[in-house]
């Protein structure tokens, strides 16, 4: 019985580009992205007639360290086989993939659920295949429309992930790919700045419904958004008591929306069968040889043990390598001292800054942040100069101008607090008062906000330098003194 | 036993355009074939494969690809250093 | 001696589709040797069409492994053979530029599918040949035309380059008129490719033996049946009894997975091909798709236009048995009759060394008398069952019927390539 408040079912299937120097198949360099169209082809990656495909041992090595990652069963024995279809950036007409007889199967990966613990989503097989070409459509309605092949993605190695519908929110999708994408990292098998190296096809249901699948969304945040989208479609059909229909459909993520596809891509008959052209492989023994990284969960618990990070400032700086990596980095000459103030401050400050700029945390230098923590800890400014100093420095490298110290920021902008004295704070609170008459009429009728609007008003006229708890203390003694 | 429909509809899965004064002809063969094809029935329905080489492998390690003019050579339409391919709709 | 030999053949057979007028060549084993090399195997700068109007044009970038090894041994590539579409075909009469006519009697057909190769051998155009042999199709041409044709062990010849009709049957292999030629030809072929995973490092370095002296002789039944014509049968006969003259003795022996060998051999092939062959849309090679059209209807377009109905037959068997549903009835079971095939020569060669007997049902079939497919298919039950279990497999003359040639086949294990050529070899100098 279709329910439009049913409870939300996803499935994910995961396709990540592993890291490898040369193609799955074949000796053409993987570093194709700032090369022409067409220059990172062989006759095997082309499909040539004739042409034969050898497996890349360190993909599967590769392959084999996620599964171990994930809590994977190795298979005794596993295969590739064809998956026949027709289409233009695919040159043999088929795609090496594997079909019944993965590299793994049987694992799960732990999230954080919606209702705030950890649960276990579990992982049905985990395979390696390769990535087709890339097609750019071409071409109007009069000058007739064609398409353009550029073939030096053919034979990238992938490998694919797939989960059972285990999570019950866009939300938790989200979380399972953050964690997925930050467990590739640490395992140095994905490099997630790549573009295109990640893509997802979703499947989603609410219970009582038929399942949609949703192909081609190729960035974390398009996963959350696509979903919540077909929630609300889903949900809004039930209501009006509309059946949903099985299929498959398309994120448009520019729009934000999901489309119907061309309803023959869903009765495609892959026709599978065994690949002659490659032998088995019998590697389960090598996992034993394998010896995994330290991974996102064990570091998290790793940090709030020894640096005394909350959960989730932990959960935060654990979530990407490159992050962990910087925090450490910055508290490693003075851990006891500088832990608490850098995970504050690069978990609640630093990212969003940085996020805003569109820069990421490799732009960033780990002892020139170490230097403004520094600062901070020793009081000598407010959190708002700190503030202000992190954009100076942020500012500073998205120009390219030469990058200053946290202190030299200090002392070219007077950014010292002005505690003590008094008299300058004194002199602002008279004049913050004077000016904003009605701030005043405001308090004395105890009308909220008010003190706050004038606490700020003192801010600016102090440049943030005056210490918050003095500046309080004594524009409430001037707010009083009034009264009389 | 196929039919002229099912001959048609193998045709259409396999994208292989099958001139209509052949189906005929196609048909008839196709049944002749495929019951001979039946005598696989009497093969039992199980057994161990024996097979003696397994993880074949290469090191990873770049070799270098065709020239861009060597990819595109035996391309009829080319454009901007892509192959050119009907539209997909 | 590195040098060039000029090539101006006068091909009255259509044995060649492509001929090097000006044939250059380096230093080597083969020095100055003409090879014919068969149109399906990749060479480079030269046109490789598999007598396909869907390769018209095309220009390999790369050569074959076994052509880079020809190369390397001296050879002077000539030309490129006539063969059946693809290699589907025992005639060469389904090649898409003409059939290739049989040397001994321009009205029959030389065999197929490397006919061309067989005839260019037999006319006295090159000395040697490259063919391929996926159910026979070394074996049999070389029976018709009357010359020595051997299908390596499965693996020790790479297939990178071999343009792929049914990549788990068949072998890139030797055709020559003598035993001795074929061995020497094999020596330079045969051994390890990295780039063919299904290769196997066991080079070829033998002098053929004449000494048969205590050889066990397997003699199938199923080899002497009702199917295959009396003349043929007596001439193969007499053939064996010449190797017991030279001291092997033989014993009779049955293969009874033979009764569903040529269905495991066809479904095998046809739905390998089917996926092996739709890569040719017309996009990076071959004559050109329309542009205009949308993806489906050209690709579609140049499938039909680009092959001959015995592709086309085979590609939709192929995809048929591939299908949703029926991959366990056929394919998968095709595998399973392939393994008893290999089970029973196995238990076979655990009391003789070699199995001997008819190549071919029949001698060479006049032009245009095979026009109905399965009756055509027919003709592969003596040769199919080596492909099916990868064992090596030689065809040498030995004899005529009704004035035309016959072979004997003699079979091995795997891996004995030197014996069986022993065998053919022992008999051949016994004769001549």
């Amino acid at each position: 019985m279709a329910d439009a408040d049913g409870q939300v079912i996803v499935g994910l299937e995961v396709h990540c580009q592993l890291d490898t120097k040369s193609k799955l198949f074949c000796g053409c360099s993987t570093d194709y992205r700032s090369d022409g169209a067409n220059t990172h082809v062989c006759p095997i990656c082309l499909g040539l007639p004739g042409a034969m495909p050898a497996l890349n041992k360190k993909a599967i090595q590769y392959a084999m360290r996620v599964a171990k990652a994930l809590n994977c069963e190795i298979l005794d024995e596993s295969e590739f086989s064809r998956k026949n279809y027709f289409y233009p950036d695919l040159d043999k007409a088929y795609q090496i993939t594997q079909y019944d007889k993965p590299l793994a199967e049987g694992g799960y990966l732990e999230i954080e659920s919606d209702e705030g613990g950890e649960k276990r989503v579990r992982i049905t097989r985990v395979h390696v295949e390769e990535d087709p070409g890339r097609l750019v459509h071409m071409g109007n309605v009069e000058r007739g429309k064609y398409s353009l092949v550029d073939y030096n993605r053919a034979g990238i190695p992938l490998i694919e992930i797939v989960s059972e519908p285990d999570m019950r929110s866009p939300k938790e999708a989200r979380k399972f790919l953050n964690k997925l994408r930050a467990t590739l990292e640490y395992l140095s098998v994905f490099d997630s700045e790549k573009e295109g190296s990640l893509r997802v096809d979703a499947n989603i249901s609410i219970t009582g419904s038929e399942r949609v699948e949703v192909k081609n969304i190729t960035s974390y945040k398009g996963v959350e958004k696509a979903l919540t989208f077909e929630v609300t479609r889903q949900k809004n059909l039930i209501r009006r008591g509309q059946k949903i229909e099985r299929e498959t459909r398309h994120f448009l993520e520019a729009r934000g929306v999901t489309q119907a596809g061309r309803s023959k891509e869903t009765e495609n008959d892959y026709r599978y069968f065994p690949e002659p052209d490659l032998r088995p492989l019998r590697v389960k023994s090598w996992v034993e040889d394998i010896v995994l990284p330290e991974l996102p969960d064990a570091r998290r618990e790793r940090f709030i043990k020894e640096y005394a990070c909350s959960l989730n400032h932990a959960r935060t700086l654990t979530g990407e390598l490159k992050l962990a990596n910087f925090f450490e980095q910055v508290v490693a000459a003075d851990r006891q001292g500088l832990s608490s103030l850098a995970s504050t401050w690069i978990a609640d400050t630093l990212i969003g800054e940085l996020n805003y700029r569109d820069m990421g945390i490799d732009r960033i230098d780990a002892a020139g942040f170490t230097g403004l923590v520094r600062i901070l800890k020793e009081g000598t400014i407010t959190d708002k100069s700190g503030i202000e100093i992190l954009r100076v420095m942020l500012d500073q490298r998205q120009k390219g101008e030469p990058i200053e110290t946290a202190a030299g920021i200090v002392k070219r902008l007077n950014l010292a607090k002005t505690s003590g004295d008094a008299g300058a704070i004194t002199t602002a609170i008279e004049e913050a008062i004077n000016e904003n008459p009605k701030a005043l009429e405001d308090y004395r009728n105890g009308k909220a906000g008010a003190l706050n609007f004038l606490v700020g008003q003192v801010m600016k006229k102090t440049r943030g330098k005056a210490d918050p708890g003095e500046l309080n203390r004594l524009l409430l003694e001037a707010l009083k003194a009034r009264e009389a | 036993m196929v039919s002229e429909k099912d001959v048609q509809h193998i045709a259409e899965l396999a994208d292989i355009g099958i001139i209509p004064e052949e189906l005929g002809t196609f048909t008839h063969q196709f049944n002749a074939i495929l019951e001979y094809f039946d005598t696989l029935d009497r093969v039992p329905g199980d057994t161990t494969f024996t097979r003696d080489l397994y993880n074949v492998l290469r090191e990873d390690v770049v070799e270098p690809s065709l020239p861009h003019e060597e990819v595109l050579r035996n391309a009829s339409a080319k454009e901007d250093g892509f192959i050119k391919a009907p539209r997909v709709m | 001696m590195a040098g060039q030999i000029t090539f101006e053949p006068d091909d009255r057979y259509n044995a060649f589709l492509a001929t090097c007028k000006t044939a250059t060549h380096g230093s080597g084993k083969l020095a100055g040797v003409a090879v014919a090399v068969k149109d399906n195997i990749s060479t480079q700068g030269i046109e490789t069409t598999c007598a396909s109007k869907i390769l018209k044009g095309y220009i390999p970038p790369y050569d074959a492994h076994a052509v880079g090894l020809l190369r390397a041994s001296g050879a002077a590539i000539v030309g490129k053979t006539n063969m059946d579409e693809f290699g589907m075909g025992t005639t060469t009469e389904n090649s898409a530029f003409g059939p290739t006519l049989n040397p001994c009697d321009t009205g029959r057909v030389p065999g197929g599918s490397s006919g061309g190769s067989a005839a260019a051998v037999a006319a006295g155009m090159a000395r040697m040949a490259l063919g391929t042999d996926t159910g026979g199709s070394i074996r049999c041409p070389a029976a018709f035309c009357g010359i020595v044709g051997l299908k390596p062990s499965y693996g020790r010849v790479s297939r990178y380059g071999l343009i792929a009709y049914s990549n788990s049957l068949e072998q890139i292999g030797p055709m020559a008129k003598t035993v001795k030629d074929v061995s020497d030809l094999m020596g330079v072929i045969a051994g390890y490719d990295r780039h063919d995973s299904t290769s196997r490092d066991k080079p070829y370095a033998h002098t053929p033996s004449a000494d048969v002296k205590g050889l066990r002789i397997g003699i199938p039944q199923e080899y002497f049946g009702a199917g295959v014509d009396a003349g043929v049968a007596s001439v193969v006969k007499s053939a064996i009894g010449k190797l017991e003259e030279l001291g092997a003795t033989t014993v009779p022996c049955s293969i009874p997975s033979m009764e569903y060998a040529l269905a495991a051999y066809y479904v095998t092939c046809t739905c390998e091909a089917s996926s092996n062959l739709a890569r040719f849309d017309g996009v990076r090679y071959g004559p050109a798709a329309d542009t205009k059209k949308s993806w489906h209807d050209a690709y579609q377009e140049v499938r039909r236009d680009g092959f001959g109905p015995e592709v086309r037959r085979r590609i939709m068997l192929g995809t048929f048995a591939l299908s949703s549903g029926y991959y366990g009835k056929y394919y998968a079971k095709a595998q399973i009759a392939r393994e008893n095939v290999r089970n029973d020569f196995n238990r076979i060669f655990a009391d003789v060394d070699v199995i001997a007997g008819p190549t071919m049902p029949t001698i060479a079939f006049k032009l245009k008398e095979k026009s109905d497919p399965l009756s055509m298919y027919l003709a592969d039950i003596l040769t199919v069952p080596a492909n099916l279990a990868g064992i090596p497999a030689i065809s040498v003359p030995c004899g005529k019927s009704e004035g035309m040639p016959v072979g004997l086949q003699i079979m091995g294990r795997t891996f004995e390539d030197e014996r069986v050529i022993d065998v053919a070899y022992a008999y051949e100098q016994a004769v001549n």
